[in-house]
């Protein structure tokens, strides 16, 4: 639909707004008020210009649109629900509607359920994929890795709520999500092995490079989303990061530029409480992490991060609200990092035992396996099909690091530029006769 | 590989005629900003995803007036401006080149594209080579750079170096009007990412050039046929006993000198660089070889700069043509010095002329 067409003391049409929406209080009892400029018999004076030369983006009018659509104000809309959105308790029952955190405009549907089957084998796959890599780093067979386990409804829900067009761009500890996107994991792995690429080709999964560098791919989801926009495909484009990342400028600029060019980019940040050993009352002083969205004119929404409904659930309902509308939204999702940051971190220095304890109640996983299997929809005939196939992705890992890679040291010189400069051509000679002398020793 | 004529191209020596900025065979005289602007124009013109922004680059036609008109004649899709942070604008830029785009950024002055250095370091220079070659970055970033503009603080870096070290980035720099055009077209159509720097002091310089012959030259695939600019150094002065060795803003300055050491009966030959990267070994081996002879003119400190770079590499490759110590002319290691005393920073002629002065002449 085409946002704004109905009227705010009007049923919603899409059903978005169900059942239980209530009615709209300020937004429409402020009546009109129209701004300076405006053709508009009642814009909210918040978005809509004031005074020449102060006209707000576009996205201001955008904002209070959609919000009218849902009979509520633009900062009821704009500002995260009032508690986190949480479907499963942690014993795995659901939780019953009015308790899920719901209101309006902030409404999640339940996915289906095929689509949490799948989650749940993409879940249980993740984990074996975690644990297997977490063993071969300790062997030795695997430079590094930075585990998710723990965070794996996040890393599952991010990759399957996008589109076959759509982009993702992760970072470093987001590997099981952009394996659950398609990515060879063989394929993944190879840059935590030691090789100098990523491994695979962005192009052909729409997955960019796992980035190091905290949030600079925010803004490159931003460009990819805009050159999309630009030729009026529907691309939406997921951005990865973390709690520490949201302290970064460029998560700043990222957010800035997609709301003032109104892209549909969903930032996903995990909050697992740590950047390396730094907890986030360090990071931030914000009443939630999203709470920022408000700031840059866009609606930003909480959810449990290890509920693999209440995950899939919002972000579902992100990645279609930014499609739909051209909008970008923000979903910060509460979890928790259960294994250091690294093989190189040692945890214990910065958090006790204890609260990684409590977290091990609140697993992603097992909440899901006790809802699933409460709901009838899994038995032990799927189970042991699912735990089949994580054995055979670990297997394939396990297989794979037996064996080194097969690098070319003369293939360095080679990606640099499109063709190669004088200067390495002459650099690449010097080390092709270098191996060729060493060879001959 | 040195050019040694730019046939399209006449410096102007005399201030424009009566009958207007037009020379006798009815060329018009064209600025350096008017030929960056058309090289812009042009692409656009040519090429459905070149887009260009940066900050007041749409409306105002940015504050050198660059890129004048482009929001009018092709819309504010294709030319457009930012909210005011250099670091998005680079990685924003990024994003719609790995989508398809090809993307021209402004930015505004030397010293303010440092917040996007972490973008254009980690990010622009590298990824091509991340994804083994499957991510190329087609953008251009341009940047207005170098003093004698009488700008203040933070208006007049000459940041080059810090883009030159970066392997993965292209650094060019014209020093001509025919050079804009032709080079800034040349940025336009790499697949790689090129740092564009434009010397601001020669926004305003006018060339009898005929940008409609250099547009057809070029469109004519004049670059496809391997005779385009990139990591092609031009001599734009022969001569015998000496080679002065610069790029961008400090090449007419060494022309100048050239003419002024004629004078004292020395024959200077000038070499152009025109890109720094790619690099033009040849051109330069060639010139110093000849004369035996070299100084490097460079507007920013010396210190760890790329006019250390070429004294080094005519020390590698020449050692035995030469007849003197190679020098350098460049300004002094500190922060760029207010409008007021810049002249006293800036290498000028009588600098060089010192320095020839202090060269080995006897055998």
């Amino acid at each position: 639909m085409t946002p704004g067409t109905a009227p705010a003391d009007e049923t919603t049409p899409t059903g978005e707004a169900s059942s239980h929406a209530q009615q709209p209080d300020q937004a429409a009892d402020d009546g009109p008020r129209a701004g300076a400029g405006s053709t508009s018999t009642d814009v909210d004076p918040r978005f809509a210009p004031e005074v020449p030369g102060h006209e707000k983006a576009e996205q201001a009018t955008h904002i209070w649109e959609t919000s009218r659509r849902f009979g509520i104000t633009p900062e009821q809309y704009m500002l995260p629900a009032g508690q986190q959105i949480r479907m499963l308790a942690p014993d795995g029952t659901l939780i019953p509607e009015d308790q899920q955190g719901t209101s309006p405009g902030h409404e999640y549907p339940l996915p289906e359920d095929e689509a949490l089957l799948a989650a749940y084998e993409a879940l249980v796959v993740g984990r074996r994929i975690n644990d297997q890599n977490y063993a071969l780093v300790r062997q030795g067979r695997l430079a590094v890795y930075p585990s998710s386990h723990g965070q794996e409804a996040c890393q599952v829900g991010a990759a399957l709520a996008l589109g076959d067009g759509d982009w993702m761009f992760p970072t470093y500890r987001d590997t099981v999500a952009v394996i659950t996107r398609g990515v060879d994991p063989l394929e993944v792995m190879v840059s935590f092995r030691g090789d100098w690429h990523c491994g695979y080709d962005p192009h052909q999964y729409q997955v960019s490079a796992l980035s190091t560098p905290l949030t600079t791919q925010l803004l490159h989801a931003v460009g990819v989303a805009h050159a999309a926009k630009l030729r009026g495909e529907d691309t939406v484009v997921l951005a990865m990061c973390g709690d520490g990342a949201t302290s970064e400028g460029d998560f700043h600029e990222a957010l800035n530029f997609a709301a003032v060019f109104e892209v549909p980019v969903v930032f996903f940040v995990q909050n697992n409480g740590y950047a390396i050993s730094v907890p986030l009352s360090h990071q931030s002083a914000a009443p939630s992490l999203a709470h920022k969205a408000i700031g840059y004119g866009m609606a930003g929404e909480q959810v449990d991060g290890n509920d693999m409904v209440a995950v899939l659930a919002t972000l579902r309902r992100a990645v279609d609200l930014a499609r739909e509308h051209s909008m970008p939204l923000l979903l910060e999702a509460t979890t928790y990092r259960m294994q250091a940051h690294t093989n190189a971190d040692d945890d214990t220095r910065y958090r006790d035992a204890d609260e990684v304890e409590l977290w091990k109640e609140r697993d992603p996983l097992l909440r899901m396996k006790r809802f699933l299997s409460g709901k009838g929809v899994l038995d032990d005939a799927v189970e042991s099909r699912i735990s089949a196939t994580a054995e055979e992705v670990a297997a394939s890992l396990r297989q794979a690091m037996t064996t080194e890679p097969a690098m070319d040291p003369l293939e360095i010189f080679d990606h640099v530029y499109s063709a190669p400069t004088a200067q390495l051509r002459e650099q690449r000679a010097q080390l092709a006769d270098e191996l060729e002398r060493s060879q001959e020793d | 590989m040195a050019t040694t004529t730019e046939t399209t191209s006449t410096p102007e020596t005399s201030p424009a005629s009566a009958a207007g900025d037009t020379s006798p065979t009815g060329v018009k005289a064209t600025t350096f900003a008017a030929a960056l602007n058309t090289a812009m124009s042009d692409a656009m013109e040519h090429d459905d995803a070149v887009c260009v922004f940066g900050e007041d680059v749409g409306t105002l036609g940015g504050v050198f007036r660059i890129t004048d008109g482009l929001t009018q004649r092709f819309g504010e899709n294709r030319c457009f401006d930012t909210p005011l942070a250099e670091s998005g604008i680079a990685g924003m830029a990024t994003g719609m080149a790995i989508n398809g785009m090809k993307p021209v950024i402004e930015m505004q002055f030397d010293a303010f594209a440092y917040p996007a250095l972490e973008q254009i370091f980690s990010h622009i220079a590298k990824l091509a080579n991340r994804t083994r070659g499957h991510v190329r970055l087609p953008m251009v970033i341009r940047v207005p750079y170098g003093g004698g503009v009488g700008g203040v603080e933070h208006h007049c870096d000459s940041s080059e170096a810090y883009y030159a070290h970066t392997p993965g980035l292209k650094v060019y720099t014209p020093a001509t009007v025919a050079d804009a055009y032709l080079m800034l077209r040349e940025a336009i159509d790499s697949p790689d990412p090129v740092v564009f720097f434009e010397p601001k002091k020669l926004y305003w310089t006018k060339e009898q050039v005929d940008l409609a012959a250099l547009r057809r030259r070029y469109e004519s695939g004049a670059a496809d046929a391997g005779v385009g600019t990139e990591g092609r150094a031009v001599v734009v002065r022969e001569g015998s006993d000496v080679s002065l060795i610069s790029y961008g803003p400090s090449v007419s300055v060494a022309l100048k000198a050239a003419q002024a050491a004629a004078e004292e009966g020395i024959s200077a030959e000038v070499l152009d660089l025109r890109s720094i990267v790619p690099f033009d070994d040849d051109a330069l081996t060639a010139t110093v070889e000849k004369t035996g002879r070299a100084v490097v003119i460079a507007e920013p400190q010396g210190f760890v700069s790329v006019a250390g770079e070429i004294v080094a590499r005519i020390q590698e490759r020449c050692f035995h043509s030469l007849s003197s110590p190679v020098r350098r002319v460049t300004g002094f290691d500190i922060p760029y010095p207010s409008p007021k005393l810049e002249e006293h920073h800036l290498p000028s002629v009588d600098r060089i002329l010192d320095t020839l002065d202090e060269l080995q002449w006897e055998d």
